[in-house]
């Protein structure tokens, strides 16, 4: 029997919090799970430094991926025998799928903006390189690898294949919204799944679904939108980010001036330089990106010693809200008090932004946009999602954008009390008094 | 403060107004690979290069009344104009972002199709391959558009002609 066909003897199953198991019986499925490259996804967590906000949240990429995997397997039952399905193209999708983020790093959204790197492109280069997933990969086909690495660039012939992974009603959303809110706690996150897939339909080159399940998609739509504000968007886990891009530009900053480290940084030299290797993008994992943090503690430079501590320790900068237009001197102002009482404000004080974490909330969009979400109606035709649904046409136009300021209180605190320029800082962040 | 903000003031206070999202995401995309120092991180989707993160930032700079949109309805879709404001001129006169002199190549997208500028972008997108490779995912990707040998040509040479702005 050909490997792309062959078949576990007894199915293997994952038991899953959300979805309650997840169902491998394709060899090459249970093979590429067993791959050194996807088992490093135990080692980096799915969201991030949300744990300092909401202590559960600690699951990682690897449940997720699995959770995708087994999202898209039950889609693809519901296909099974529905025009416009092409049968072939099942083990595509399930590798697809399970394969889709295998190029995130440790905290990869501030890594990927300091260091100037796309996991996106890591994924490709662990999907078509030297690497274990790339041999199982070409064993199924020669060009299999490649035609995975399409449908994860989106670039792949088939659209429909694309939409099940990425669209904006897909298997990743779907799966990332349940896990996020299962683990971090919350009452949000959750919508009838089963629902939704039920009513999944295959077009030429989309994911419709039949107009019955409009409720359905409703409570998709609202979870990803309260998700967003209250777990995503969280202003205490953007503290923690914002700290976390701190101490790796600082790390950044001083090995580029020759600071002598007192524990060489052996595992992110590559990355103050520009240019990573596969094999140096993938040794460095949350684990050890932790341990340098825990080392740097202990360094002679105060700025980096300092934001370590405070990462390690959860002791993070406080926020206010903030207008850039209309706070602009107020900006200028602070920056200057910043450095009169000797807190570099490069390092210390920090404008964070919604579009700083970007989040696709539903846009119907204009016509070319982006592809929205369709509606198929009795009679075969398309029609959008916010053009029939009162409640996705509410949030569709609502604001959604917010600015924080950042700094550490704790520090303006131990200034002397009758400090002028404390005073000042006070005065600009709090009004007259501190709150 | 806002430096990515102030890129994007600097590309709107280089043009008259830009119309469509579609086009806006697009010319973006394309300056940037022309070496233009954007840095909203682009996907591909369905309609060729995309940015939820420019989508965001321009959001952004409305609420905050750097940039006007206005909505105008079209026949089955919406479609928007974009213009730089006092207070977005003001916020740039402020910022010291380094950016090249813009003016003459938005001139030069502004004045093609937004299906045209998708073209364009999408051979962008796949430059790492060779030419053969790239008009050949461009029937594969694309072939809803039916786009002819002649548009291709025409798209190598504005590329070209794009390339010097950076």
């Amino acid at each position: 029997m050909a490997y792309r066909d062959e078949k576990l003897e007894e199915e293997k199953v994952f038991k899953d919090p959300v979805h309650r198991y997840v169902h491998v019986r394709d060899r090459v499925i249970w093979d590429l799970i067993g791959s050194r490259e996807f088992q490093r996804l135990r080692r980096v967590k799915q969201l991030g430094t949300t744990y300092l906000t909401f202590h559960g949240a600690e699951h990682s990429r690897f449940n997720h991926s699995l959770g995708v995997y087994e999202i898209v397997r039950r889609i693809l039952e519901n296909f099974r025998d529905r025009e416009h399905w092409n049968e072939e193209e099942r083990l595509l999708c399930l590798c697809a799928a399970l394969l889709h983020d295998l190029g995130h790093g440790p905290f990869s959204h501030s890594f990927e903006k300091v260091f100037k790197l796309d996991h996106e492109d890591f994924t490709q280069e662990i999907l078509l390189g030297d690497t274990e997933v790339n041999r199982i990969l070409t064993h199924v086909e020669e060009g299999f690898p490649k035609k995975v690495a399409d449908v994860i660039n989106k670039t792949y012939s088939d659209k429909l294949v694309v939409s099940l992974i990425s669209s904006q009603i897909d298997a990743d959303r779907m799966d990332y919204l349940q896990r996020d809110a299962y683990f971090t706690g919350v009452s949000y996150g959750h919508f009838d799944m089963e629902r939704i897939l039920r009513v999944m339909r295959p077009m030429e080159d989309q994911v419709v679904i039949k107009e019955s399940g409009m409720h359905a998609v409703e409570d998709y739509i609202m979870s990803r939108y309260q998700m967003y504000w209250q777990v995503y968007f969280h202003p205490v886990t953007r503290s923690a980010e914002v700290i976390l891009s701190k101490i790796l530009h600082r790390a950044k900053e001083l090995y580029q001036n020759h600071y002598e480290f007192k524990l060489k940084p052996v595992h992110f030299l590559s990355f103050f330089e520009g240019s990573p290797t596969l094999k140096e993008y993938l040794a460095l994992d949350e684990n050890v990106v932790m341990y340098y943090f825990q080392t740097w503690m202990d360094e002679d430079d105060p700025i980096l010693s300092d934001l370590c501590e405070r990462f390690v320790n959860r002791r993070l900068f406080k926020y206010i809200e903030f207008n850039p237009n209309l706070q602009m001197n107020e900006w200028r102002e602070l920056y200057e008090l910043f450095r009169e009482a000797d807190l570099n404000p490069r390092y210390y004080l920090e404008v964070d932004s919604s579009s700083d974490l970007p989040y696709d909330f539903y846009r119907p969009g204009e016509e070319g946009e982006r592809l929205p979400i369709h509606l198929l109606q009795p009679n075969k035709e398309l029609k959008e999602l916010s053009r029939l649904s009162d409640i996705v046409e509410s949030i569709s136009g609502k604001k959604r954008t917010d600015h924080k300021l950042y700094f550490p209180a704790d520090e303006l605190r131990r200034m002397p009390e009758d400090s002028e320029v404390k005073q000042r800082i006070l005065g600009i962040l709090y009004g007259k008094e501190e709150q | 403060m806002l430096e990515n903000h102030a890129k994007l003031m600097h590309f709107f206070a280089s043009c008259d107004e830009v119309v469509g999202r579609k086009r806006l995401q697009k010319m973006v995309y394309i300056m940037k690979k022309c070496g233009v120092n954007f840095e909203e991180r682009y996907e591909f989707h369905f309609y060729g290069p995309y940015s939820e993160e420019l989508t965001l930032r321009i959001e952004e700079m409305c609420n905050l009344g750097f940039i006007s949109e206005a909505m105008e309805e079209k026949k089955n879709y919406y479609q928007y104009r974009y213009k730089l404001t006092d207070a977005g001129n003001d916020f740039l006169s402020h910022s010291d972002i380094d950016l090249p002199e813009l003016k003459g190549y938005i001139d030069g997208m502004n004045e093609k199709s937004s299906r045209f500028l998708e073209l364009v972008s999408t051979m962008l997108f796949f430059e790492h391959l060779p030419k053969d490779e790239i008009e050949e995912k461009i029937y594969t990707v694309k072939s809803k558009q039916n786009y002819k040998p002649e548009e291709l040509e025409e798209a190598w040479a504005f590329i070209q002609e794009m390339r010097p702005v950076s």
